[in-house]
């Protein structure tokens, strides 16, 4: 067994041990995009595409995921609709994106309309103002209680899309591991938690399914131009081999990894407080995180504060 | 108050009650009073009763509430706040002063029941409502902006340049606007989601029908929109 694993306190919850460490997270900038559409699905359709190959930033160039499905009584345009979170490490960077990504993947799907879901935030970064040169100058604008919106005539009728979109501060990688006694344990319990982090407003899960498989550290051992390589020291073929450390136990065979963005601290605490109690499970042997020895980000989740308190007997 | 060229004591016509406010609340027939409410920039209004010429002019922000009738220029080159009227309005509603270039800016007009001639004319932004219909002329030279009309009467849009003029019912068109097609506006759910907040209704339900767009006036040329509703069957 890993020295460090036996050097941890016992923490527990649900007879899974929860190791002793923390998630390091970043500070990022983060945009809501609201996308309406004439049915459930075609908003989601659209949603899908604006946050299809939008895992990490590292080659990405974004991060996005969908936040949550919107009823028809809370949109803008009284429409069903798909909340988008996404996020860069600038706001700069994350205007260019969010043009990219709208005008090649909302601005193209039958019946959609595009909204800002941060009026509140400060800065703001525009958006449908530069996406309105589709319009050739054909394109009209319509001024609502303080906000601009431009309406693009295309072959179906007409898109329409906020001017700017809100950006705020927020928080990219967020993260908890799962470690399993096999591969199905794994990924029932990283399923579970899924399903239960994404009733939380606020974050997104932005890799496949909501899970990393490969989840990577700074640099390469033997490649040095890489900037990311695999997790050597969590992949549990590497066990007993001369070089990388394992940071796994005998019993755990597979390892899977939770990304969380949120547009708060808060957000990214109940999710990762919501995921921890549902990834702890039959076949789970650890919960466990990752983090650079927190030099890196400045945000620290610390699991032993996220696992839910015991009751009172 | 001014009767005339005379100013006089409010209290010399009207039993005045309560303390300094910014909200006011008249009560009794005030359609021979005009000016109620004129640059107004925050508060309330109501009035209980009638009201007469220029309410609401060239305000900026604040409310106005009138239970009964308003004369002509309600809210005539305003730039913001809103207005509503539960009865009837006259004409030039949001409408540009003689001799200026710019009506109505900013802000939204809401008018339950019917309203006059020219309303909305030379508007350049806002919203005007009149859920009872107008006479002619609506939307005169109309530069931008919003215009919701239960029904219209003569020269709807004569000479608009942009904007948009939303008619519920069937209307006689000029012939200087084109007919463009028949689909739903995105944009005029954002409009029927504000408007709900105020009792007023928009349909956009798209099974149960469409609008058909006409652009205009070509006589100008103009960039402007006729949007009348046609219910499906």
């Amino acid at each position: 067994m890993d020295t460090k694993e036996q050097a941890s306190p016992l923490i527990e919850h649900k007879g899974v041990r929860i190791e002793d460490t923390f998630a390091e997270a970043f500070g990022m900038r983060g945009a809501r995009v609201v996308i309406t559409a004439r049915s459930p699905e075609w908003a989601r359709t659209a949603a899908q595409s604006l946050t299809g190959f939008a895992t990490s930033v590292i080659g990405c160039k974004l991060e996005a995921g969908i936040e949550a499905d919107w009823p028809a009584r809370e949109t803008p345009d009284g429409r069903p609709g798909v909340s988008v979170l996404v996020f860069a490490f600038d706001a700069d960077g994350l205007a260019k994106r969010l043009i990219e990504r709208i005008g090649q993947t909302v601005l193209t799907c039958p019946t959609t309309a595009c909204f800002d879901g941060l009026p509140d935030a400060e800065d703001r970064v525009n958006v449908g103002g530069m996406l309105r040169h589709f319009g050739d100058r054909f394109q009209s604008s319509k001024f609502l209680d303080g906000k601009r919106y431009w309406r693009i005539p295309v072959m179906e009728g007409e898109f329409l899309i906020e001017e700017s979109f809100g950006v705020r501060k927020a928080i990219g990688g967020g993260n908890m591991l799962i470690l399993a006694r096999d591969a199905d344990a794994a990924l029932e319990a990283a399923e579970a938690a899924v399903r239960a982090m994404r009733g939380v407003r606020g974050i997104v899960l932005p890799f496949p399914g909501g899970v990393v498989r490969s989840g990577s550290k700074v640099g390469a051992r033997h490649y040095k131009k890489m900037i990311a390589s695999t997790n050597d020291a969590y992949c549990p073929t590497l066990k007993g081999r001369l070089g990388p450390e394992s940071a796994l136990s005998e019993e755990v065979n597979s390892v899977l990894e939770i990304v969380v963005d949120g547009l708060d601290r808060a957000a990214i605490e109940a999710a990762l407080r919501a995921g921890v109690d549902a990834a702890c499970r039959a076949g789970v042997v650890a919960i466990s995180a990752g983090n650079y020895g927190g030099k890196l980000g400045k945000h620290h989740f610390h699991l032993r504060e996220l696992v839910p308190a015991k009751p009172e007997a | 108050m001014w009767l005339g060229k005379n100013r006089r004591r409010l209290d010399e016509f009207f039993d005045v009650e309560g303390e300094k406010s910014e909200e006011l609340r008249i009560v009794g027939d005030a359609g021979r009073v005009k000016w109620i409410g004129r640059d107004m920039t925050r508060g309330r209004i109501a009035v209980e009763g009638h009201a007469g010429m220029h309410l609401g002019s060239r305000m900026a922000g604040g409310a106005i509430e009138v239970s009964g009738d308003v004369s002509d220029w309600l809210g005539a080159e305003m730039s913001g706040g809103a207005i509503h009227v539960r009865g009837n309005a006259g004409g030039q509603v949001g409408a540009a002063y003689r001799g200026s270039l710019a009506g109505m800016r900013d802000g939204t007009i809401v008018i339950d029941g019917r309203a006059g001639l020219e309303v909305g004319q030379r508007m350049k932004r806002g919203t005007i409502v009149v859920s009872g219909g107008v006479r002619d002329f609506a939307g005169l030279e109309m530069r931008g902006g919003t215009i919701v009309l239960g029904a219209a009467e003569l020269r709807t849009g004569a000479w608009m340049l942009r904007g948009t003029i939303v008619v519920l019912q069937s209307i006689p068109i000029l012939p200087t606007f084109a007919y463009a097609s028949t689909y739903s506006p995105t944009f005029l759910g954002l409009y029927a989601q504000r408007l709900k907040r105020l009792g007023v209704e928009i349909p956009v339900d798209e099974h149960a029908g469409a609008y058909r767009r006409y652009t205009g006036d070509a006589a100008i040329p103009g960039k402007g929109e006729l949007l009348v509703w046609e219910p499906r069957g």
